[in-house]
């Protein structure tokens, strides 16, 4: 499989992201907390750049006994958020927060020699 | 390594060290709009919108009432933070991050800048005219200041007309009508009405005035006799009596849209408005469309029970309804393409319904979420992407220069 060499290991801030073209293809190099995603820039709602938005800690409403307590961000579950209309991936895996149908198209990356690789 | 890459390819961009610019920010737009070859015919958008906020310092200097403008010079005009009424977050606290960026962009000195950021967003989507409206102002109607709403209607139409509209062909309005101020609603029409540009009038949804009232009866005649629509654009009040029972933005905006244009429109036609002024059109702004099929039914089914209530109708209140005018967005398109279709026939769609996008808001729709309906032929589609919206204003067209250099034109 074809590689793209994408950056040095630590060039892409945590937190940021690189966008790499090739022909029409766009993907989106994802860094977070040491780890790197790569998807597909392409949301399924409307066609936005989904990867150029920002990452937003899931929303979780804490209830107890059926009383609402309050919310909280869950920093284990890290969002893409597509930033034409808000639709939210998880950035574990791509899929849509309310419609797992719903995906971001994934790509793996391979991290060697102290750089970043995305294989389309 | 990089294999079975040709030279000069890829390219890389760090979105940490770009500046904001709209054009970028859509590109995929424009990639839809060259795939789906809307160079080969008109689209207008109905319904788009700026931010007044951004050039109020330029608009308060076109009130007249020297105290008033001082007061708003003083003041400025901005929504307001976390408790206000408003409900500041539908920009989704940053997640829709061209609200925030919006501000930063450069543009050039010339033209005024709301101009250069119409056409930032017109173009990469292949919008040929758009029909602007203000942003924050659409809640003016609900300011307890009658005054202050005459005094910002005239000064906002004016600035509107001297800025932007007698600058650029591409760009409409329907102007702002002070509705709580039915005789300042008839100066407004008489002052504009031959405008260019002017394209009709709108009318905020959240008002406490009975559309009904004979007061307003001037207006409607001077509108009909200059076969100008009256636009009434949705909006939501979390002042509202019912809706501050709502706690979740959600709730208010999903509620609050469709339900003051089912007020106003419930009242309309009950009233036998269409019969009263049986040549002034009227069209139905940011609601969506589910909302309509549900209110034909539910009249029709009434009315033939209580006929007596509504003596000047002729028709039934879905007949009055497939006579009137409704903009797309927000249209509902999540897991209902049935009923999406049933929607479009029961509105006569090919005729009636008028593409809009709401740019900049967060709920913004693409051309694209008319044209790749399945259901709807080339020629409807073209229709409701602009045909309709050209005979309804008789719009001379005026096609993006993108579009005409791509026809050779």
């Amino acid at each position: 499989m074809p590689e793209i060499r994408v950056c040095e290991h630590g060039e892409i801030a945590d937190g940021a992201v690189r966008i790499v073209k090739t022909g029409r293809l766009e993907i989106g190099v994802i860094r977070q907390t040491d780890k790197y995603y790569a998807y597909r820039n392409l949301c399924p709602h409307q066609g936005g750049p989904a990867c150029e938005g920002l990452r937003m800690p899931g929303v979780r409403s804490q209830i107890e006994n059926g009383i609402f307590m309050g919310q909280t961000f869950d920093e284990g579950d890290m969002h893409i958020v597509c930033p034409w209309h808000g639709y939210e991936f998880h950035l574990a895996d791509g899929t849509n927060v309310c419609d797992a149908k719903l995906k971001l198209q994934r790509f793996d990356v391979v991290q060697r020699d102290g750089a970043v690789y995305v294989v389309v | 390594m990089n294999t079975h890459v040709k030279p000069g390819d890829p390219t890389f961009r760090d979105l940490a060290s770009e500046e904001f610019d709209t054009r970028v920010h859509l590109a995929h737009a424009r990639e839809q709009a060259l795939v789906r070859k809307y160079e080969d015919f008109l689209i207008v958008d109905v319904d788009s919108h700026h931010y007044e906020t951004d050039a109020f310092d330029e608009i308060a200097k076109y009130i007249t009432d020297p105290v008033m403008r001082h007061e708003a010079l003083f003041q400025g005009m901005a929504r307001g933070g976390i408790t206000s009424t408003d409900g500041s977050y539908q920009e989704l606290a940053g997640r829709i991050t061209r609200y925030p960026n919006r501000r930063k962009e450069k543009v050039p000195a010339e033209p005024h800048r709301d101009i250069t950021l119409m056409h930032r967003w017109m173009d990469p989507m292949g919008v040929d005219i758009a029909v602007m409206f203000p942003t924050p102002m659409l809640n003016l109607a609900v300011c307890p200041r009658v005054e202050l709403e005459v005094a910002l209607a005239f000064a906002y139409n004016r600035w509107l007309c001297d800025t932007v509209l007698d600058k650029d062909p591409r760009i409409k309005s329907m102007l702002y009508l002070p509705f709580n101020d039915p005789a300042a609603c008839l100066k407004v029409v008489e002052e504009f009405g031959e405008h260019p540009g002017c394209v009709g009038f709108m009318v905020t949804a959240t008002h406490y005035k009975g559309v009904y009232d004979n007061a307003y009866a001037p207006v409607y005649a001077a509108m009909q006799e200059r076969n100008l629509p009256l636009g009434f654009h949705a909006m939501f009040s979390w002042g509202d009596q019912s809706l501050r029972l709502t706690n979740r933005f959600i709730g208010v905006h999903a509620l609050g849209f469709a339900w003051h244009n089912m007020l106003q429109l419930t009242n309309w036609v009950t009233n036998g408005m269409p019969e009263r002024f049986p040549g002034l059109k009227t069209v139905w702004i940011e609601s969506g469309l589910a909302w309509v099929p549900f209110l034909m039914q539910r009249l029709d089914n009434e009315y033939m029970m209580r006929p007596s209530d509504c003596p000047e109708l002729k028709k039934k209140p879905s007949d009055y309804m497939r006579d009137m005018f409704f903009t797309s967005q927000p249209m509902e398109m999540v897991d209902n393409k049935a009923a999406l279709e049933v929607t479009f026939q029961m509105i006569n769609a090919e005729t009636q319904l008028l593409y809009s996008s709401d740019y900049p808001h967060w709920d913004m729709d693409l051309p694209s979420t008319i044209y790749d309906l399945p259901f709807l032929s080339e020629t409807a589609k073209r229709n409701i992407l602009g045909g309709n919206a050209q005979r309804l204003f008789n719009l001379k067209p005026v096609y993006a220069d993108w579009k005409l250099q791509s026809r050779g034109e």
